[in-house]
């Protein structure tokens, strides 16, 4: 499996290099170097949060109303330009009908509504801060939304032990880059509120690099075969929450859509 | 001049340790990070048969280590006979099988016969007036809810994938799945509960306590070092997950020290003038384990609070119309 990936990636790559050097949204601040942790590695500790309208749709969109009446203007969409390479999703024929039904279906189906676990990389441009904790045989990345956390395994690396909506997540430093390869996931989470899915068979490769000190370059690589014809690529910065008391606090919503989840199944007064 | 006698136990080959402040050397030297921080990362295991409370029928604080044994195996027993074949516990789950007891666990054992060492009967200080007031609202606020299987709401915390026994703080047993994963990064000590993937992130910057609107089920942690002790004080409680009756103003004091490569002693004092006259301790231990921890989607994979609505609401059906059942459309 893993060669002709990375074969193919590699042609991928040089084909689409100088396009690639054009679009992305974000590239590298040149020479920026990033201040040393302890270890001598490239220190990204800090609470980090994305700006952008991702979560609502990866890809360019405009403006639109609330899904739900009742909210008005504070539920309506704001409008992105997009954070995908090319603009487009390379769904295959089939995954794009999919997409589209999930789109229709959103209040019924979007996981974050449900307040499960967002995946990856949807979990890093939701609309809440996380916190880098850096060590030498972990990185932690912990989200505000839902608790969500991932262990980013610098050393004693393994294999996914099972699927999961975080998938399993193994590091390494490439010069100023935090680089994570990220596989193991179910098919269950999305990429934002627009219906964008993957499946089981997803791997995620993502780039996290200083870019100055309160911002990161956050570079993603998506491969999914069973739903993309192609990998692709997103990018966007990442900003640091600089407030001097800046802290995750908890999202913990369960208790937050009890009542949308299993309100049906109350019991009546009458019985 | 201090003494810390520290009962270290492996196994049941227990041994003291004897912590002399002032004069002598130190008997184990705490690793540090790269940043200089007393080294409390790894995995870490608390589950105990030791009992929060002293039983009634036994005085001494601490047993032999015979007896500790014939304790320890005596609480296992009576965890494995859950899962009897023919009860209904057997019926629910294998409790063994799929580590839902403590029968896989890396046990935190202690000599104790109480984790309260005070007060010094090693059971839970007198309940205050305002206490015994707030205990019969609580339950009152429970007949309300009505039945266990009446809405999502009327079940346990647990049940709900809310929040568990675990994470705390204080963090203490939580019958299985005992584990954490400690992370320091300049500044912080994170703290990863398998339970429901409940991450406390400590900061020991010296940052003042947010303002008292803010209130969490784990409270706000703020931590800092005295010697080689982390010192972690959290307030800010939101109350809906009472510790043995604890409300919004309970105030906890941790203290986890390394006593070995495979120790932590964790200590703590749960302070609630709301509930208790005076303020408890526990002196608890946890121990080494081995990582990795997976994903515990508690509440993404919570069919069994959805199945037991909808079977109590069939059941409900059943009665009413004499076995016709409707299905659910959800």
């Amino acid at each position: 499996m893993r060669k002709p990936f990375l074969a193919r990636v590699t042609v991928l790559a040089s084909v689409t290099c100088v396009a690639a050097a054009v679009t992305l949204v974000t590239a590298q601040t040149p020479g920026y170097r990033a201040p040393r942790g302890p270890d001598g590695k490239p220190n990204l500790n800090g609470i980090w949060q994305a700006i952008n309208s991702a979560n609502y749709d990866i890809e360019a969109h405009s403006a639109a109303p609330s899904p739900v009446l009742d909210l008005g203007a504070s539920g309506a969409v704001p409008a992105g330009l997009g954070v995908v390479e090319g603009g487009t999703l390379p769904y295959t024929p089939e995954a794009l009908k999919k997409r589209n039904e999930n789109r229709a279906n959103r209040l019924k189906l979007d996981p974050e509504i449900k307040c499960y676990l967002p995946g990856v990389p949807r979990a890093t441009y939701m609309p809440f801060p996380f916190q880098i904790i850096q060590s030498q045989k972990h990185v932690m990345v912990v989200h505000e939304y839902a608790g969500a956390v991932r262990t980013i395994y610098m050393a004693d690396q393994t294999e996914a032990p099972a699927d999961s909506w975080m998938g399993w997540s193994n590091g390494r430093w490439e010069g100023e880059t935090l680089v994570v390869d990220t596989k193991g996931f179910n098919d269950l989470s999305w990429f934002d509120r627009s219906g964008n899915f993957h499946s089981d068979a997803l791997h995620v490769v993502e780039r996290f690099t200083a870019r100055s000190a309160d911002t990161l370059n956050y570079e993603v690589t998506v491969e999914d075969s069973k739903v993309f014809t192609r990998p692709w690529k997103m990018s966007m910065p990442l900003y640091r929450r600089v407030e001097p008391n800046a802290q995750i606090l908890e999202f913990r919503c369960v208790e937050f859509v009890e009542d949308l989840l299993y309100g049906h199944l109350r019991k009546q007064p009458s019985q | 001049m201090s003494i810390n006698v520290t009962k270290i136990c492996s196994g049941f080959a227990c041994f003291a340790v004897f912590a002399i402040s002032v004069s002598a050397q130190a008997p184990y030297k705490v690793p540090r990070t790269p940043d200089g921080q007393p080294d409390l990362q790894g995995f870490w295991s608390n589950a105990t048969y030791t009992p929060l409370e002293r039983p009634n029928n036994v005085t001494k604080e601490f047993y032999t280590p015979a007896e500790a044994a014939v304790a320890e195996k005596a609480a296992a027993a009576r965890e494995l006979a859950e899962t009897e074949p023919g009860t209904v516990a057997d019926v629910h789950y294998d409790f063994t099988q799929f580590g839902l007891d403590r029968s896989q666990a890396t046990l935190a054992r202690s000599l104790r016969t109480s984790l309260i060492v005070d007060p010094k009967n090693g059971r839970l200080p007198p309940i205050t007036e305002e206490g015994k007031k707030i205990l019969a609202m609580r339950a009152e606020e429970a007949k309300r809810l009505g039945g266990r299987w009446d809405s999502a709401q009327s079940n346990q915390l647990d049940d709900r994938c809310i929040i568990m026994a675990g994470p705390g703080p204080p963090m203490m047993d939580a019958a299985y799945n005992s584990n954490y994963h400690i992370v320091q990064a300049p500044g912080y000590v994170m703290i990863l509960t398998e339970m429901i993937h409940d991450v406390r992130i400590i900061p020991l910057d010296g940052r003042p306590q947010p303002s008292a609107s803010v209130r969490q089920w784990m409270g706000i942690s703020r931590g800092r070092w005295d010697g080689d002790t982390l010192v972690v004080e959290t307030t800010n409680f939101n109350g809906k997950n009472p510790l043995r009756g604890s409300t919004e103003n309970m105030k906890v004091v941790e203290r986890l020290r390394r006593a070995s490569d495979d120790v932590i002693e964790y200590n703590f004092t749960v302070e609630d003038k709301s509930m208790w006259e005076r303020p408890w301790s526990v002196e608890a231990v946890m121990k080494k384990t081995t990582g990795p921890l997976f994903e515990h989607a508690c509440h993404e994979g919570n069919y069994g609070l959805y199945n037991t609505l909808v079977g109590a609401r069939l059941e409900e059906q059943q009665k009413a119309t004499g076995g016709a059942i409707q299905k659910d459309s959800k």
